[in-house]
């Protein structure tokens, strides 16, 4: 690992470190209905809950891994050797100073509180598998914004929650949203009331801290009618020896009018599974917006959707992924029409630098009878080195006369002469490269709040260090 | 010979090869194991990556036959109706499987050395050359359940070897028809051109009864050797509730070229594997389709563009027209290989849908493995353009008509493609055909 860069002005291994765990809940390792009670147990889930968790369990053992198009890199996963529950035993805070000291440190370190100064509304950070310390501006909360984690939610909010929960990614889905259905706790619980808007990011940050740990965090947000709400969400992972798991599920409901926008931004270590499923609902009119970056990980699989329940809703999807040595980035799109006058946008952009590998997988799907449906994609690939790679997979399905759709994709590296020409200016190779690619992902970066596009910016400069000469 | 003896003689294709034809050994043995090799490989399911979207339930060969002999009437009446081509180098007619008539190649021709072969005859006085190259290619698109079948029970085909520098002028042209209900074919061409070779050979598909049920597991191996031009057109026109599927592989050697264009008209379910690869530099190949789907016709193309050799060009071109409940599937992959770099390779596929009911799947995928590559696809489904039809219908047009003219258009920019006017009009003449019929 390369460390220090004083002249970007950021430490590579930020996210490199961990303290002495002392967690006063353990599940132990290894999954049985056994875990599932003890995560019920102490989460004093209510009986609905339970069964929902041991129903998961069930659908988790009966399914097979998709390897049958997915990678089958996901068979060096484990599922025995997990430790799928730890907790420090606390309750959220709500304070800062409330905040036990070493795990301050580990925040202090990423930066948190210095984040939330900066104008953000409200952080929620999870520190394996329950939230920390959580903590809403005043003027948000007077809003009626709700923004708690997944338990108090479920406490607190039953009515509303148990509403959603589920509803739009049922537990049989897929393998892991399964897993996570049996075994999650953490996430964050989000209401926001009719026609507001709230004007600040809510923020959230997911650490993993503990080795052979698997996060399974579950995030539910409901925008109500004409209410906007934008969410953004951090994660990293120490680089431990053996391979650690993390598989979230996040739903998104946007009710009429309501626009949500989701920001993802990952910097998981290289040997981090991340298979999460996302997936927002939008009703008449409302939008749904997912903005994800992927950096680090093994395998990341991850195809945040929208389902355009009503008419005119919108969807969209912005991504960046960027693939470097023994990593893969599985990533995409899925964008289902489900009324009429629906739009969506898919806009990806992978890098893939030495041997890594980055795939973009689609899917787009407009039934039949459905009018004035439109679907633009664009998948565009950069490769860095000879030994890179990268794949397109995408599957459209279109019915009827009334609705338009198209993809393009390219794939090409960067040019010769862009190099010379700014290494005729002074540049180094690598700056001129870093630069290159920095240029290729701008028009998407531009779209992001600042904090972030400036933050990604720097993580491919890191990323891209080394990859040239 | 009335139809019910016909059918009563027939023997199920399930039974397995029979060792009733005069076979070689060596190729007897290979039929053996092809169809052990069938039988123990497993039915596709729509779980199947390559099979996804495919309606694999019509895939059941339980109803199909070999056919027995033919009568001399069918034999009379099938070479009266297959015309093709005004002018042509040379021709093969089959029906069932069987040999109708072969107009061979004159006699300059084989005097330098062009070998144009039934099958049977090949493997005999060219067992060499046929040994190499007789499907030598994996059949990796899904279907190698169905490779294996066609291996297992092919009886005839056709076997042509175009030497050193040699150009044949006009086309050859092979024709396969299927006669009586259920009955099955195995057609096979195998080409292979030496270098500097060029040749133009067409293949016809087509039933004797619009409406008879049938079964065509087709194989279709083209070699272009160095420098060599091969350009090859399949008209698909079987009946339609005939379930077909056709396995292409094109090998393109260093600074060679291919082109192929398969227009697709009929079947039930027609599936159409094309396997690309280049593996010279300076070669180039190029996939055309045109497919026009009506009633319940389900089309089914995958492709594989795999260049495995750097310098190398490939371009794909496929269109659909889709009418009344109509399915397409498109599956097709560009695959640049580990140092194959300066790889140009392209894929374009439009579905002009035009009924409420019609279904077009697209899964245009890349897999780059190597720098330095120029490799882009498109995918598009929309329908007809308004304004299109309007500025028709202002100049008097009726909307029936007009619409056909804008189909019919849209097609054409691939059959031009081809840029070769004899059978660019013949493959015109058979999409209008296709239109007229309710």
């Amino acid at each position: 690992m390369k460390t220090d860069t004083s002249a970007v002005d950021i430490d590579r291994n930020k996210g490199d470190f961990f303290y002495p765990e002392a967690h006063v809940r353990d599940a132990g390792v290894g999954l049985s209905e056994q875990t599932v009670h003890y995560i019920a147990d102490v989460k004093e889930d209510p009986d609905w809950v339970r069964e929902y968790r041991l129903r998961g369990l069930k659908t988790f053992l009966e399914k097979p891994l998709p390897t049958h198009w997915a990678s089958k890199d996901l068979e060096a996963i484990d599922f025995g050797k997990i430790r799928y529950y730890l907790s420090p035993g606390t309750e959220p805070k709500r304070s800062w100073e409330e905040v036990p000291d070493d795990i301050k440190r580990t925040f202090e370190r990423l930066g948190i509180p210095e984040q939330e100064r900066k104008f953000l509304a409200g952080v929620e950070a999870q520190f394996d598998s329950e939230a920390v310390y959580s903590n809403i501006k005043k003027a948000v909360g007077e809003q009626g914004v709700i923004f708690v984690g997944s338990r108090e939610g479920l406490k607190n909010y039953p009515e509303i929650f148990r509403k959603w929960f589920g509803k739009v990614i049922p537990i049989a889905d897929n393998k892991f949203s399964a897993l996570n259905s049996a075994v999650f706790s953490g996430g964050s619980f989000i209401y926001v009331p009719p026609g507001v808007k709230v004007k600040h990011p809510l923020q959230a940050y997911f650490r993993i801290n503990a080795e052979n740990f698997g996060q399974f965090e579950r995030t539910l947000i409901i925008a109500d009618e004409g209410s906007e709400v934008t969410y953004m969400e951090g994660c990293t992972a120490p680089k431990f020896n053996t391979p650690t798991l993390h598989s979230a599920v996040v739903e998104l409901v946007a009710l009429k009018g309501a626009k949500i926008q989701y920001i993802t931004v990952q910097n998981w270590a290289s040997n981090v599974f991340n298979l999460v499923t996302k997936r927002g609902l939008a009703q008449e009119n409302a939008e749904v917006k997912w903005i994800d970056c992927n950096i680090g990980s093994r395998l990341t699989m991850k195809y945040p959707s929208v389902i355009m329940k009503g008419r005119k809703a919108r969807g969209e999807v912005l991504s960046i992924a960027l693939a470097n040595d023994g990593q893969h980035q599985d990533t995409g799109a899925k964008m289902i029409h489900a009324a009429d006058e629906t739009t969506s946008n898919i806009i990806s952009k992978s890098i893939s630098i030495g041997k890594g590998r980055a795939t973009y997988r689609g899917l787009v799907h407009v039934p039949k009878h459905l009018k004035h449906c439109k679907n633009n994609t664009e998948c565009d690939a950069l490769l860095i080195n000879s030994t890179s790679r990268t794949d397109t997979y995408p599957a459209i399905t279109v019915r009827g006369t009334g609705n338009a759709v198209q993809h393009e994709a390219s794939v090409s590296q960067v040019s010769a002469e862009q190099i010379f020409y700014m290494q005729q200016r002074g540049l180094s190779e690598a700056q001129a490269m870093s630069l290159s690619v920095n240029g290729f992902v701008n028009d998407l970066v531009r779209q992001f709040p600042m904090e972030y596009s400036v933050e990604l910016k720097r993580l491919i400069e890191l990323e891209m260090e080394g990859s040239v000469g | 010979m009335s139809l019910v003896t016909h059918q009563e003689q027939a023997a199920p294709i399930l039974s397995g090869p029979s060792d009733l034809r005069e076979f070689p050994d060596w190729f007897r043995d290979q039929q053996h194991a092809a169809w052990q090799q069938f039988e123990a490989l497993p039915t596709p399911t729509r779980k199947d990556q390559p099979w996804r979207f495919s309606n694999v339930a019509l895939l059941d060969l339980a109803p199909f036959k070999i056919s027995p002999p033919l009568s001399e009437d069918d034999r009379k009446n099938i070479l009266k109706y297959s015309r093709g081509l005004d002018h042509y180098a040379a021709r093969m007619i089959f029906a069932n499987d069987q040999l109708i008539e072969r107009d061979v190649v004159s006699e300059d021709l084989k005097r330098r050395g062009v070998i144009f072969q039934p099958l049977e005859r090949a493997m005999v006085g060219h067992a060499d050359l046929f040994g190499k190259y007789f499907m030598s290619t994996e059949a990796t698109l899904g279907s190698a359940k169905f490779a294996a079948l066609h291996k297992a029970l092919v009886s005839s085909g056709t076997f042509l070897f175009v030497p050193r520098g040699l150009e044949i002028k006009e086309p050859i042209e092979i024709f396969h028809w299927l006669r009586h209900d259920n009955m099955s074919i195995f057609p096979h061409l195998l080409l292979v051109t030496d270098e500097l070779a060029k040749v133009t050979v067409i293949e016809h598909f087509r039933s004797c009864d619009q409406r008879a049920a049938g079964f065509a597991c087709g194989v279709n191996d083209l070699i272009a050797g160095p420098g060599a031009k091969v350009n090859y057109v399949c008209a698909q026109n079987w009946a339609e509730n005939v379930i077909a599927l056709q396995m292409n592989s094109t090998t393109v050697d260093h600074d060679a070229s291919a082109l192929s264009l398969n227009l697709h008209l009929g079947g039930k379910y027609s599936r159409f594997e094309s396997l690309s690869q280049l593996i010279g530099e300076g070669g180039r190949s190029d996939l055309l389709a045109v497919a026009v789907a009506k009633h319940q016709q389900e089309f089914d193309a995958r492709t594989l563009q795999d260049h495995a050799s750097p310098h190398t060009a490939s371009d794909l071109l496929y269109k659909n027209a889709l009418d009344d409940r109509a399915r397409t599937i498109f599956g097709g992959l560009i695959r640049v290989e580990p140092h194959a770099h300066f790889t140009d390779a392209y894929q374009k596929v439009r579905n002009l849908l035009l009924s409420d009911d019609a279904e077009a799947n697209s899964m245009p995928g890349l897999e780059i493995l190597a720098d330095n590559v120029r490799c882009t696809h498109g995918a598009t489904s929309g329908q007809i353009d308004e304004d299109e039809l309007f500025y028709l219908r202002t100049r008097g047009i009726p909307v029936p008509v007009a619409q056909r003219l804008v189909v019919t258009g849209f097609l054409d920019e691939v059959i031009q493609r081809l840029d070769h006017p004899a059978i660019g009009n013949h493959l015109h003449r058979l999409i209008e055909e296709k239109f007229a019929t309710k």
